[in-house]
């Protein structure tokens, strides 16, 4: 039983690397993640951030601008998550507490 | 725990380096802009800064610096912060969280945008500050000596 896991494991490790072989090349210029123009002829996201963030927000550092800017919903996503996780750690924890103590 | 006792040679230190600890993240706040950084992580050292006095000194010293009950409004306000900069945009006209329409006479909009940038992420440093402050607070309580 043993190696029928280790074969699967081994199995799905030559999958992965498999695909990875097509996979294109970091950093190349004719990426189609890369074009300004995406198959649907929209504009791409990657592209518009990389050429106007500068001018949208004059802020030299891009992540900000998207994060902070482009996908500012996202962001505030993020911000209740936070929030909520604090508030349920404040139920739980001190609800039990007090049950403890009486 | 409760063999614990005050060392005050561990509170010195950690009141010598809370203070840097602290304007850094700051720093790391509102340099944003211009290098890696932004609200979580700057609020992650703001609460680090924090959690140092409440580790080293106990409650009877962290009670002087930051409040227990002071971590859920802070909380609030951080995430009412970023809220109402993205209402009163669109209240003014824009969409929502459009910092371009935010009602600042006198700014030409790339600069209403960079402004709009700092408030939000002073919101999340806040509330990630809270945040992590009153989990802390919640974990030790009833454990906590002094």
């Amino acid at each position: 039983m043993k190696l029928f896991k280790v074969l699967i494991l081994a199995l799905f490790a030559g999958v992965l690397i498999y695909a990875s072989l097509d996979l294109p090349y970091r950093g190349d210029p004719d990426n189609r993640m890369h074009a300004e123009r995406s198959i649907t002829d929209s504009r791409v996201i990657g592209n518009y951030a990389i050429q106007e963030a500068y001018n949208d927000a004059h802020t030299p550092n891009m992540v900000t601008v998207i994060l902070g800017d482009y996908r500012s919903i996202d962001t505030f996503g993020e911000q209740i998550v936070i929030y909520t996780a604090g508030l349920i750690t404040l139920l739980v924890l001190r609800s039990n507490r007090r049950r403890r103590k009486s | 725990m409760r063999t614990q006792f005050h060392s005050p040679i561990v509170l010195l230190g950690a009141r010598l380096l809370s203070p840097y600890i602290m304007v850094f993240g700051w720093y790391v706040i509102f340099h944003g802009h211009y290098s890696p950084g932004g609200g979580f992580q700057g609020g992650a050292l703001l609460a680090a800064s924090i959690l140092l006095i409440r580790v080293s000194g106990g409650r009877m010293v962290s009670r002087k610096q930051l409040q227990e009950y002071l971590n859920t409004p802070l909380a609030i306000i951080g995430v009412l912060i970023y809220f109402l900069t993205g209402l009163v945009a669109m209240i003014s006209g824009g969409y929502f969280l459009d910092y371009g329409q935010l009602p600042i006479p006198g700014m030409e909009p790339y600069w209403l945008r960079y402004t709009g940038i700092l408030i939000i992420e002073v919101g999340i440093g806040l509330t990630v500050m809270a945040i992590l402050v009153m989990i802390y607070d919640n974990m030790v309580k009833g454990e906590d000596y002094g």
